[in-house]
């Protein structure tokens, strides 16, 4: 047993949960699924003096998809992401980077809600949220707020929430028509965090060409960050060789990342251009847009 | 690790009985089918009550940090990893741990004799999580393939086999499984 003493709070309803931190302000952590407090704790690098579980309140749980948009419950699991029929529909890089998560006992219990409250800048999540411009819904005893994702991640372990907010839901927009996507990340080991990885949602027309880009790449800031200008130049191009080697060099030329022990910047720099050309191209062909080539050969 | 811990925990007695050390919370829960109901301060980990108070020995704590797996059981099914759980935290639950393993005559069930004929342990002190989270995948995929086998043990250090035998194990079981639901 090795956390310091603490205060425990099992509350029932989101109502009592942002009742009890405002009631104990400062000194208190959310505890969902602990795959990231509780490691923290046991080295105690972590002393909350109360801890609030929420992991007791249904309104959190479950997901579903109304009208075009999904939403996700604070406490949907990781490994959740991974089975769902719902999720694997509406916004298939979610279940496309779940299982990058660390390791199957982590993602039985590691939470959505937590992750993104948490925002590792390694963490796989984020960068979709940004890249998918997802709403966070977040509740206090002020009342509930909806914060963009491209507002919500502020740095390092630093989200736009208040400390008597709780994350409850996440609202992601449902893919259009003719996505494609796909998730790529570069690690020392499966299921270590991303040294770095790209995501990417492709949308096509019917001649092939893209519409849209949405791509997000994590472990090269403190934050995830967007390759919004990748997206740019893919708006209305098709990704062949030259298009792709473009967004190689904007990617890795927009990026300062923190060098970390097992990856330089230069190395993080260059590698996310090559997983997001990479990743852009897979998610343009899934969404079908390689068919005239096809036929062409 | 202990000598981290020693330098942070700097607070008195007064200031942790303030904080909530020393109240105790009655916490039921079911392991190995058995209702248990255990006395716990809400910092206790599952890893440290079944070891303590349940007398449940086989679940191993290795790092305490979630990282090589050892201390794996089932959370009401699935693998988790019990020094990242708090003792309060999962009353109400069903823990399965090592001990639930064996067969009714005590002897080793068909995975563990696998590992025991396989050499898929040596100093054994992975196994018993190891043990776990195949189980969980056994029972959602009797015959899994190599790839699917090698997933799901990731998140267990082996410092004896070079995973290679326990990865045999488990492909054994695949295989006798194969064959029985066929």
């Amino acid at each position: 047993m090795k956390p310091a003493p603490f205060g425990y709070h099992r509350p029932a309803t989101v109502a009592e949960a942002v009742a009890l931190l405002d009631a104990l302000q400062d000194d208190v952590k959310v505890l969902a699924g602990g795959q990231s407090l509780v490691p923290l704790m046991n080295f105690r690098l972590s002393v909350p003096a109360e801890l609030v579980d929420i992991n007791g309140i249904a309104e959190l749980t479950g997901h579903d998809v109304t009208g075009d948009v999904l939403r996700l419950g604070a406490l949907t699991r990781h490994h959740e992401l991974e089975r769902s029929a719902t999720v694997r529909g509406a916004a298939p890089l979610l279940a496309l980077a779940a299982p990058y998560i660390g390791h199957p006992q982590i993602r039985s219990m590691g939470t959505l809600g937590g992750s993104l409250s948490h925002a590792d800048p390694a963490a796989e999540l984020p960068a979709i949220m940004l890249a998918l411009d997802a709403r966070m819904v977040a509740a206090s005893a002020r009342g509930e707020r909806i914060v963009p994702a491209a507002e919500f991640f502020v740095s390092h372990f630093t989200t736009a929430l208040e400390p008597d907010e709780l994350l409850t839901a996440v609202e992601v927009p449902v893919a259009a028509e003719r996505t494609g996507h796909a998730f790529l990340e570069v690690a020392a080991r499966y299921g270590d965090f991303a040294l770095v990885g790209a995501g990417a949602a492709v949308t096509v027309d019917e001649d092939g060409a893209i519409t849209e880009a949405r791509i997000g790449c994590t472990s090269v800031a403190p934050t995830p960050v967007r390759a919004a200008a990748a997206e740019e130049l893919l708006r209305g191009a098709t990704p062949d060789a030259d298009v792709l080697a473009e967004v190689e060099r904007v990617v890795a030329g927009a990026l300062e990342p923190t060098p970390e022990l097992k990856a330089s910047a230069a190395y993080k720099r260059r590698t996310a251009g090559v997983l997001v050309a990479r990743a852009v191209r897979q998610a343009w062909r899934e969404a079908g847009g390689d068919m005239r080539g096809e036929e062409a050969a | 690790m202990s000598e981290l811990s020693i330098q942070h925990s700097t607070r008195n007695a007064a200031d942790e009985r303030q904080r909530g050390g020393g109240v105790t919370h009655t916490v039921k829960l079911t392991v190995n089918g058995v209702e248990r109901e255990v006395a716990v301060e809400p910092r206790m980990l599952l890893a440290d009550t079944l070891r303590q108070q349940c007398g449940l020995t086989g679940t191993h704590i290795g790092c305490e940090q979630g990282v090589c797996g050892a201390c794996t059981v089932l959370v009401d099914g699935l693998p988790a990893r019990s020094c990242l759980l708090f003792t309060v935290a999962v009353a109400g639950r069903e823990i399965e741990t090592v001990e639930s393993l064996e067969n009714p005559d005590g002897s080793l069930n068909s995975l563990q004799q696998s590992f025991q004929d396989h050499h898929g342990l040596q100093c054994g002190f992975c196994t018993a999580g190891i043990l776990m989270s195949l189980t969980a995948l056994f029972r959602e995929e009797p015959s899994p393939d190599e790839t699917t086998v090698r997933d799901q043990v990731q998140g267990h250090l082996c410092r004896c086999t070079g995973y290679q035998q326990l990865v045999e194990a488990a492909m054994a079981e695949s295989g006798r499984n194969a064959q029985v639901t066929r």
